[in-house]
């Protein structure tokens, strides 16, 4: 292990901030859904490929990098909602294993959609000029993409933390979560509610994936394996936690990126590893509440 | 198949006698339906995801437990299979009781993890376990031949038969598959059968009774894997090679699809469901490439408005009658 400096760790911890800053993002909306409609949705991956192939489509018809940033979640966010009154309705109340395999099979749906309309074969995704290069962040080079990862990635948390908790709407959203019922019987109409949280949920999927495509392109499969992380990254922040999904991402993309320094055929074997060492020693992740796992 | 309440009709009196002869039944079935088929070549597939899917089944249909890792299992069960036997050089039944081991095996472990979760949680750890799995099989390339596959898996004849034949080959097969699904009407016959279901029906009740929630569970989770491992080798002797895809999540996927496309908890839908998803793939395909999207739009429809999938949707019928 020579050559490996503190500075050098340093930099490997940042990188890995930046990557797990989109599994951050992925697992947010994974948690948020799950929080609040009991909906695992195993179309995320899925959500977050088509958010970078809408971000493909925008940049064909000439909108610029930071139009489609801006959109490019809204238009996916749409499409969740679409997803959400038409296919998953109809589901709720009939068992939670119900919507899992509806949005497993609306995987393979989108996946064959985007093959259809963009073709099989990767899309190269260019760094805007303004964000190409690297910036000197005291401990070393970094690329100023990444650290535009992190900071987007930060923006949207607070974003999201501060309509949960601090607007009216954020209030509706929570109470519904807790007791749906009681916000019924206040006049609230919870179906509008879980709507507007399943574009959110999804738009954040899109936001992640279109992030994602500058760093290792646009494929139409690219959401299979950040899936899995996502599982991952909730299992050990616990189902549910906002926070859980930031600090456990966070923590998963700098072991992945720390393994991949060491060790890099263990890299992803590394997080797995890490699931199964929480699972033994805290089953309902960092801070899963124990009522939901039962 | 659940218990059939008897009203003493004649109807539910051959339903009876079926639910109790249903090995003997799908065994002869399995003997004619090379007959039947319009295309012999994926007769073999059918059987052989017949079986995965049984093993699965015997998880999500029987328990309760749905799993999205059942890849790990099949694929664990092919890459031992044909690993004792082209690098170890030892003949093709001791890879196949290496399969089942193996299944058994990797089952045990992910079962061991994944039964400390509950609910929602057992998919998604599951599926992490089985793609750990997979990167494992990839970077151990000395081992397993890594992204080409593990190649030159050679069986050409077992005693006096002639393995290549296509026909004599389905009925090798078939034999397992009756042997297999025998063990499993055994094990839903028995008392851990009766605890499994009870488990399903009302896990807090099945405690209070006494049942050891977690070790059965987990049981169960290494008897699916030694079906699916069984399944595997099948699948490695029949291919001649493991492909990596076989540890992939689509792999997982396409058996949830076909358990739910023919009918959970049912004793002979896995078949059903394993050879409509088979049949539709080979047909779509010969029109487009694009089969994945009609695959997906059908269990879509499935999950909305055919839960029961066709097997159990008759079965229902034929129940309510």
């Amino acid at each position: 292990m020579e050559g490996i400096t503190l500075d050098l760790l340093a930099l490997q911890i940042f990188t890995g901030l930046a990557l797990g800053a989109i599994y951050v993002l992925m697992a947010l909306g994974m948690s948020l859904l799950f929080g609040m409609l009991t909906v695992v949705n195993f179309a995320h991956g899925a959500f977050y490929m088509v958010g970078a192939y809408v971000a493909v489509a925008l940049l064909g018809l000439g909108a610029n990098f930071w139009v489609c940033l801006f959109f490019a979640p809204i238009l996916v966010g749409l499409l969740g909602m679409l997803v959400e009154r038409v296919l998953i309705r109809p589901l709720y109340g009939r068992g939670i294993d119900y919507p899992l395999l509806l949005t497993f099979g609306l995987s393979y749906v989108m996946i064959e959609a985007v093959r259809i309309l963009f073709g099989t074969t990767g899309i190269s995704f260019d760094t805007p000029d303004v964000l190409v290069g690297a910036a000197d962040i005291g401990i070393g080079y970094f690329p100023i993409y990444r650290l535009f990862v992190i900071g987007v990635a930060a923006a949207a948390v607070l974003g999201l933390w501060l309509f949960l908790e601090r607007t009216p709407y954020g209030l509706i959203i929570r109470a519904g979560a807790r007791d749906p019922q009681i916000v019924r019987i206040l006049g609230i109409d919870v179906g509008r509610v879980w709507l507007v949280v399943f574009g959110i949920g999804t738009g954040l999927a899109a936001l992640a994936g279109m992030l994602a495509a500058p760093l290792q392109g646009a494929s139409p499969e690219m959401g299979d394996s950040v899936l899995a992380i996502a599982f991952v990254v909730t299992v050990v922040g616990g189902m549910g936690s906002l926070l859980g999904a930031v600090l456990a991402g966070l923590l998963v993309g700098v072991v992945v990126s720390l393994a991949s320094l060491f060790a890099p055929e263990m890299a992803q074997v590394s997080i797995f590893a890490l699931m199964a060492v929480v699972l033994i020693i805290r089953p309902q992740g960092f801070f899963g509440r124990a009522g939901l796992m039962s | 198949m659940g218990a059939t309440t008897l009203r003493g009709t004649s109807r539910h009196d051959w339903m009876a006698l079926a639910v109790r002869h249903r090995v003997l039944l799908s065994a002869v079935f399995l003997l004619v339906f090379p007959m039947l088929m319009p295309f012999k070549a994926i007769a073999v597939n059918i059987l052989i995801y017949g079986l995965f899917a049984v093993g699965f089944n015997m998880l999500y249909g029987y328990l309760g437990l749905l799993s999205f890792g059942h890849a790990a299992l099949f694929g664990g069960g092919a890459y031992a299979c044909g690993i004792v036997m082209t690098r170890f050089g030892l003949p093709w039944w001791l890879g196949v009781i290496a399969a089942i081991g193996a299944g058994a095996l990797i089952a045990a472990v992910m079962g061991g993890l994944a039964v400390r979760t509950r609910g929602i949680y057992f998919a998604m750890v599951t599926l992490a376990l089985a793609q750990c799995v997979f990167y494992l099989a990839y970077q151990a390339g000395g081992v397993t031949g890594g992204e080409n596959g593990l190649r030159g898996i050679v069986l050409e004849h077992i005693g006096p038969l002639d393995f290549l034949d296509p026909v004599t080959r389905y009925y090798v097969v078939a034999a397992f598959v009756v042997a297999a699904l025998f063990a499993l009407s055994r094990i839903l016959a028995s008392p851990f059968g009766a605890a499994m279901e009870a488990l399903r029906e009302n896990e807090a009740r099945a405690r209070a009774c006494g049942f050891d929630v977690r070790t059965t569970r987990w049981l169960a989770f290494v008897l699916s894997g030694a079906f699916c491992g069984l399944a595997g080798a099948m699948q490695a002797l029949h291919l001649g090679i493991v492909p990596i895809e076989m540890l992939s999540y689509q792999t997982s996927g396409t058996v949830v699809m076909m358990a739910l496309l023919g009918g959970m908890g049912t004793f002979f839908g896995p078949f059903v469901g394993a050879g409509l998803f088979l049949l539709l793939e080979n047909i779509v395909s010969l029109y487009t490439v694009h089969w994945q999207l009609l695959v997906g739009g059908v269990f879509i429809a499935c999950v909305l408005f055919f839960p029961r999938g066709v097997w159990g949707t008759l079965l229902h019928a034929l129940n309510r009658a």
